[in-house]
């Protein structure tokens, strides 16, 4: 770009930097969306390109069959789990911001899980899990525990929290370390002040730390209950949505690959998609007005 | 002055923190000492140490038999293609559209800003015939154009990274005859570091722990994955308990070392990611 005018370069500038990135982004983004939407009205099998026009057959079918929708009741453990993972980090955020011996220290082992790779964890856990050998209860078993014993992977009353329980163990020490960076951030001589006015430790907990956070736990929320309806991962590896663990993500897949039925499994995408796109909407309004 | 709580509040927090600990370490404990123990010891010694610590032959098993050899030589193309061109992508569009006014501007911002909206997972039926025309299915390339041009997280970041350098910086290099393209090469990029550290970290977290996307588009057994070779491997070998956490061993080690060295880069990279 020698001696060319600024107008010219800013041409070859956002033309040549422009380009591409956006190509991708209607390549593997905006064209999905967009066919996905179509395919929802057809009766396409996902082989070759034969389809017919079938309305709002698909999306009839999906609010008709009670099992469909009912796995919903599954995604909910994942729900609750990240409810209670939310409490817990944010009662470990707020001891692990105040000035405690090996402070750095429990932050990192607590944060451990986030980085392990996440299909290794949850093989970890088949081994953890098992009825016979796995180390729980083997480990209970040692303590004089034997009547905790459990299938914990096996007893369908249980199974669903046990796979939940992995997701809390592996992200609980995320929302820690984001709820710490918010924490970080509050000024301290609002402590200092409440402190000398006589509030006691929970009522600058309950006066200071949460409403200045406020943004961010509501954040963390949304994105366990997006997270929740997008469960996959965890129950897919573990059990393959046997013994009653299917999720609607996992029945999408299976819908669209293994039944042949893309048309509705397209149509139940664009139902999840629907559901996400609101809460992350709601989300980004209340964000919006808190700033 | 500093007035120390009372002694039980300070005991009841270290207990608490023990007891997550405990929590946190007891699955890691216990595959960590299976993975040195033969098949017998496993069903038998329970929670115990193994009797044989440089027992390796768990490991040689997995890594052989399970490709893990194969699973980190291909993601480990894919994590370098796609960082390099998740950065250079992503700078280039936080300097067209962070520094310059032009007609298509909002549609293009608006393109990304609804990107974040669109759950990867969910479009994933659609996405596969896409895939499949531009005969990319059982290709590396799959992956890696994917993470580019469907997660977005990059943009974002160094969009949010870009507005605090001050437009002077431009404008005197333009008085000095600098090319845009030297701007952007010398100026831009360099400054935008920080931004960068903290994306390569958590792209290398979820590009490294992806299991759907090469799942999905590269069934093929030359192009496995970690994530998809440990998942190929268990299914036959579901009982071997011990070789199978000689396996999830060696998949934690390289993203535990990581950690462990640049802590506090991904503390500050985790909080940045998300909040923003």
């Amino acid at each position: 770009m020698f001696n060319l005018s600024y107008k010219t370069q800013r041409i070859l500038i956002l033309f040549g930097f422009l380009l591409i990135p956006v190509l991708l982004s209607l390549t593997f983004t905006y064209i999905p969306a967009a066919s996905l939407l179509y395919f929802s009205f057809t009766d396409w099998t996902g082989l070759g390109w034969e389809m017919n026009w079938v309305g709002l057959d698909n999306y009839k079918e999906i609010f008709s069959r009670p099992e469909i929708f009912g796995v919903f009741k599954n995604n909910a453990y994942y729900f609750v789990g990240g409810l209670i993972q939310t409490a817990i980090s944010l009662y470990f955020a707020v001891i692990l911001t105040n000035r405690l011996k090996g402070r750095n220290f429990f932050r990192v082992m607590l944060f451990l899980p986030y980085v392990l790779h996440s299909v290794a964890v949850v093989i970890m856990f088949r081994n953890v899990y098992h009825a016979e050998y796995g180390s729980l209860n083997i480990f209970l078993d040692a303590v004089g525990l034997n009547s905790w014993q459990q299938e914990w992977l096996g007893n369908p009353s249980l199974v669903n929290i046990s796979l939940a329980f992995i997701s809390m163990w592996k992200f609980m020490g995320l929302n820690m370390v984001i709820f710490i960076g918010a924490m970080q951030s509050i000024p301290s001589d609002l402590y200092e002040a409440a402190k000398i006015d006589g509030a006691n430790s929970w009522q600058s907990f309950r006066f200071i730390t949460l409403p200045s956070i406020n943004g961010v736990v509501q954040l963390m929320l949304i994105m366990s209950l997006a997270g929740s309806l997008e469960a996959f991962d965890t129950p897919y590896i573990m059990m393959k949505g046997a013994n009653d663990t299917s999720t609607f993500v996992i029945q999408t897949v299976e819908m669209a690959f293994k039944f042949q039925k893309a048309g509705l499994a397209s149509a139940m995408a664009v139902v999840l998609l629907i559901m996400v796109c609101i809460l992350i909407g709601i989300q980004k309004l209340i964000f919006k007005e808190e700033k | 002055m500093e007035v120390r709580p009372p002694l039980w509040v300070t005991l009841a927090k270290y207990i608490s923190l023990l007891a997550a600990m405990f929590v946190v370490l007891f699955p890691i404990y216990s595959i960590f000492v299976g993975a040195f123990k033969t098949k017998e010891e496993y069903y038998q010694s329970g929670l115990g140490l193994p009797q044989d610590w440089f027992n390796f032959d768990n490991f040689s098993r997995v890594y052989e038999v399970g490709k893990l050899g194969l699973g980190f030589k291909n993601i480990l193309i894919i994590l370098v293609i796609t960082l390099i061109g998740n950065i250079i992508l992503g700078t280039m569009v936080a300097y067209a559209l962070g520094r310059f006014d032009f007609k298509l501007k909002k549609l293009i911002m608006g393109m990304y800003l609804m990107a974040t909206f669109i759950p990867m997972v969910t479009t994933q039926v659609a996405t596969f015939t896409v895939v499949k025309e531009l005969g990319l299915y059982n290709n590396l390339g799959a992956p890696i154009l994917i993470y580019l041009g469907a997660d977005v997280l990059q943009i974002t970041i160094y969009l949010q990274f870009i507005r605090n350098i001050p437009k002077d910086l431009d404008e005197s290099a333009m008085v000095e005859g600098a090319s845009l393209f030297k701007i952007y090469r010398s100026i831009i990029f360099p400054l935008l570091t920080p931004a960068t550290a903290t994306l390569l970290i958590l792209k290398t977290i979820s590009v490294y722990n992806d299991f759907y996307t090469p799942y999905l588009y590269m069934p093929s057994q030359d192009l496995r994955v970690v994530s998809t070779a440990l998942y190929a491997f268990i299914g036959p070998n579901a009982a071997q308990f011990n070789v199978i956490s000689a396996g999830i061993l060696i998949i934690f080690i390289p993203t535990v070392i990581v950690f462990l060295f640049m802590q506090r880069y991904i503390f500050s990279g985790v909080t940045s990611g998300a909040v923003k």
